[in-house]
């Protein structure tokens, strides 16, 4: 007996929507298997992981918090996939954001009204836009594969965040620490209280309202505008773009500015709240980890915004299975890793269906 | 045990369409086997279905007298069917090689395939390069690798769904001998085709579909093209009216010395090529496939730049440097050959590849950015109904229309913009006689109404029925355009060979 791939007559439209779903049950019970593994009561350890995030208000928040750069990234990132413009560096791109956003508290750290939150926002999404320019320069000027260019500028940028903190910006009263001055004041995001306290407060920050707000606009892009159109139809069928006028070279600089600016805004947002000043670790990951999102959510800015969610509790259940189950918080990387691999692997079943074949093929075989 | 093949009354729907109903084929060893009907008469979901890619809804096949499933192509395969589709499965990016071993069964080793493959295509006649990227092949050149593809595998029975609609009048000629040996040998061969005088030559039977339906079976020998026609159509065919008049008026497009270099180490370099087509008037230009066709078609629609503006003129306005977009806001409209993946985006629907080549035209469709799904269905309704496209949904994705059908839209959408100029490759490419005589006449009739009309085939029967003017492209040259009526096929074919290179390099040396 061997299982084999079966190429299907035509795309299912099922699978396409169920695979995110079997890929996360998948996920869940090899999770439940290495649990197992460990010694560990598989269900009950599921449910701190996966459950108990969502328990507290304390928790939703942090949910919130980290959903909400997933989600910016993963829809910039699912429109540029859309459009076969394989940006893969967004971790890169948050750092230079948050990098060059810095550099106004860094500098004026006396600077404070209200255009310093402005600027530094902008400076965000040009740091972003600028360091994802990079590899998109080199694909159309000497055709280099922007998976590799675009992966490595990560490393290449991150290192010099690196080096900044520990020398030039590093902050004098700081102990010898590779931290920059704390931000105050107007260098930091304003928070806005989601659901009043008699439910139990939850507060967000500007950066949420930033993620809903690209998701909609870029679901409203893809959806209804000619730019929309232009990007689906190179993604799908590059001939057809180029007999309808698009140019591809326009469209590789489009993706990688809009995924990059993006990915910079994250960036300065995380430096601007949760983390409070520049330092190495800005981001959990949340550059790669975005990659995962934008393919749950069916490369959809609205299906990011969903896969956001379920990425963010994996996050937050790292946080919680390390507190209470004693494992390493890298648990949840394991996780992501499983789910991408899962989904990759299930989305073949749009276009294949699995069979299995006996050692007498017969009739049994027919009909799938 | 008689045939080898038996479908009986085998039905398929899709959604609320009865694409087969009922449709009975039998098919013995060693028969030419053809198999007509319109455009969406349901030829190609019967012979898909034969081929394990479609499942039918109900009935049964048998193979050598044995009732049989066949669950996928691979399982087709292995009982002995091969075919040659009408819409490739190729990857652009692979070698022909790469691409013929893809479909081989279990391990191979490439060195010996491609000698299978050298010495398949010469004992053919189906000439190809191993190590062509298939990116720069022409269709013509494309379609060989699926025949030898199929060739390599030993079939008992081959389908062939449209071969010959794409080749030039040689080619055709290389294939009949081809099928004609491959019969002999005891193959039997499921022929598709809508040219009907070939299929009297060749074929020993005729099934004939109607809606879904068989309505007869004949031996085409004994019938006439206007016959068989009749039976498929159940009426006349319309005559195609050019009506030539001289009454030709300004130059809408000229073409001054056009170069453009190869991109590729398989595609043609265009050498000098001037034309000049006047309003009111069909030039055509004929030619080999793979002689320059495409990359004409690129440089004019605009697909590819021109080194200088001058290089091409519409309405007297130098263009070379515009992109397709300023051409077609010119006035001017583009038919390429390939139309899945070309023409249209497959995934799309109608609705949805109206916006594809009209989005900068016209002002209806985009509004400040935003396109308009309500203008797009209105203008693509109209097409479907002034160029009778048969589908089984209101709006459905282009790949699931018949060839012929998606040929009507994709021309039609562009006739509907009354073009002041049309360049228009392989027009009626796999389009049914009646289809054809309507799309034919629809490009008389826009020439007549003082448009200039390009167009660039390789059917001579279609270049004399609608051509005021004729060149030859050979090589990437271009010969003079001579008026239709001091032409013959006899005398295309010595331009085809390339009677105009010598000419002009005697020219060139005496200069
Ligand atoms: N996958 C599909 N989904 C829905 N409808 C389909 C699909 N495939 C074919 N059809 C419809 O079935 C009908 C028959 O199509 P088919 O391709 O068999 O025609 P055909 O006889 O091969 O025509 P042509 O000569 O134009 O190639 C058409 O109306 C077509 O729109
Ligand atoms: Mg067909």
């Amino acid at each position: 007996m061997r299982l084999v791939l079966e190429k299907r007559a035509e795309a299912s439209g099922r699978m396409a929507i169920l695979s995110p779903v079997i890929a996360i049950a998948l996920t869940l019970i090899t999770g439940g298997i290495i649990f197992a593994l460990r010694g560990l009561n598989p269900f009950s350890a599921l449910y701190v992981f996966f459950v108990e995030p969502l328990t507290t208000s304390w928790s939703i928040e942090q949910l919130i918090v980290k959903a909400a750069p997933l989600a910016m990234i993963g829809a910039g990132l699912a429109v540029s996939y859309m459009a076969n413009v394989w940006n893969i560096g967004a971790e890169g791109q948050l750092t230079a954001g948050a990098i060059v956003g810095s550099a106004i508290p860094v500098f004026f750290p006396e600077f404070q009204s209200p255009p310093t939150l402005a600027l530094m926002l902008s400076l965000g999404v040009i740091g972003g836009m600028a360091w994802a320019a990079i590899p998109a320069f080199l694909k159309n000027r000497f055709g280099t594969n922007e998976i590799l260019t675009s992966l490595m500028l990560v490393y290449v940028i991150q290192l010099a965040l690196d080096w900044l903190v520990r020398g030039p910006w590093r902050d004098p009263k700081g102990y010898n620490f590779p931290k920059t001055i704390a931000f105050s004041d107007w260098q930091l995001l304003p928070q806005f209280q989601l659901l009043p306290p008699s439910v139990g407060p939850i507060y967000i920050n500007l950066g949420a309202i930033f993620a809903v707000a690209a998701v909609v606009a870029l679901a409203f892009m893809m959806g209804r505008t000619l730019k929309g159109y232009e990007l689906r139809v190179q993604g799908i069928a590059p001939r057809a773009g180029r007999f309808a006028g698009f140019s591809r070279e326009k469209t590789v600089w489009f993706c990688f500015l809009l995924s990059g600016g993006l990915a910079g805004l994250a960036g300065i947002c995380e430096v601007m709240s949760t983390v409070g000043q520049l330092q190495p670790g800005i981001s959990p990951s949340y550059g790669f980890t975005a990659i995962i999102v934008a393919f749950l959510g069916r490369l959809n800015p609205i299906g990011a915004l969903v896969a956001a969610f379920a990425l963010a509790i994996s996050y937050l259940g790292g946080e919680s299975a390390q507190v209470a189950l004693g494992i390493s918080d890298k648990t949840a990387r394991v996780f992501q890793g499983v789910l991408l691999f899962y989904i990759l692997a299930c989305d073949s079943l749009i276009l294949y269906r699995l069979k299995i074949i006996g050692r007498t093929p017969g009739p049994a075989e027919a009909k799938a | 045990m008689d045939y080898l093949l038996e479908a009986l009354h085998v039905t398929k729907v899709f959604g609320t369409l009865k694409a087969n109903d009922g449709v009975t084929l039998k098919v013995k060893p060693g028969e030419i086997h053809a198999f007509l009907g319109e455009n969406g008469a349901g030829k190609s979901t019967l012979v898909k279905m034969i081929y394990g890619a479609l499942q039918p809804t109900s009935g049964e096949f048998r193979w050598m007298g044995k009732a049989v499933t066949i669950p996928s192509p691979a399982a087709a395969r292995k009982l002995g069917i091969g075919m040659v589709f009408q819409h490739f499965s190729l990857f652009e990016a692979l070698t022909v090689a790469e691409n013929i071993a893809l479909a081989m069964p279990g391990a191979f080793d490439m060195k010996k395939l491609s000698g299978r493959i050298a010495r398949v295509s010469r004992d053919y006649g189906l000439p190809l390069e191993p190590t062509a990227v298939v990116a720069d092949l022409s269709v013509g050149e494309r379609q060989r690798i699926e025949i030898v593809r199929c060739l390599l595998q030993e079939p008992k029975l081959l389908i062939m769904d449209e071969p010959t609609a794409v080749l030039t009048p040689q080619e055709a000629d290389q294939l009949f001998i081809t099928l004609a040996r491959l019969a002999s040998e005891g193959c039997a061969v499921i022929y598709i085709s809508h040219r009907l005088e070939e299929v009297k030559r060749l074929c020993h039977n005729a099934t004939i579909l109607r809606h879904g339906k068989v309505v007869a079976n004949v031996d085409p020998t004994r019938e006439t093209a206007a016959s068989l026609a009749k039976l498929m159509v159940g009426g006349d065919i319309h005559v195609v009216k050019s009506a030539r008049e001289d009454q030709r008026g300004a130059t809408r497009l000229k073409l001054d010395r056009l170069r453009l270099s190869a991109d590729g180490p398989f595609a043609v370099e265009l050498r000098n090529v001037s034309l000049d087509v006047k309003a009111g008037e069909v030039v055509a230009i004929a030619g080999v496939a793979g002689n320059g066709q495409s990359e004409l078609f690129d440089a004019v629609s605009g697909e590819r730049s021109l080194a200088q503006a001058a290089m091409l003129l519409i309405d007297g306005k130098p263009m070379g440097h515009d992109g397709v977009n300023a051409r077609r806001n010119a006035g001017a409209a583009f038919v390429p050959e390939e139309r899945l993946g070309h023409g249209a985006v497959p995934a799309f629907t109608l609705s949805q590849n109206v916006v594809l080549t009209r989005h900068s035209s016209d002002g209806a469709l985009v509004k400040s950015g935003m396109v308009s799904s309500g203008g797009a269905s209105g203008v693509s309704q109209r097409v479907i109904k002034d160029y009778d496209v048969r589908k089984g949904k209101p709006d459905p994705e282009a790949r699931s229309l018949s060839g012929g059908n998606l040929q009507k839209f994709v021309v039609g959408r562009e006739l509907d913009r009354r073009p002041g100029v049309l360049v228009i490759n392989q027009p009626t490419w796999g389009v049914d006689a009646g289809a054809s005589a309507t799309i034919r006449q629809a490009i008389v009739d826009l020439a007549r109404q003082g448009s200039a009309v390009l167009v660039i085939s390789q059917d001579l029967d279609e270049i004399f029925e609608i051509a005021d003017r004729i060149a030859v492209i050979s090589r990437g040259q271009l010969s003079e355009a001579y008026p239709a009526s001091d032409l013959t096929p006899e005398k295309i074919g010595l331009l085809m060979a390339g009677a105009h290179e010598r000419k002009e390099m005697a020219h060139a040396a005496r200069a």
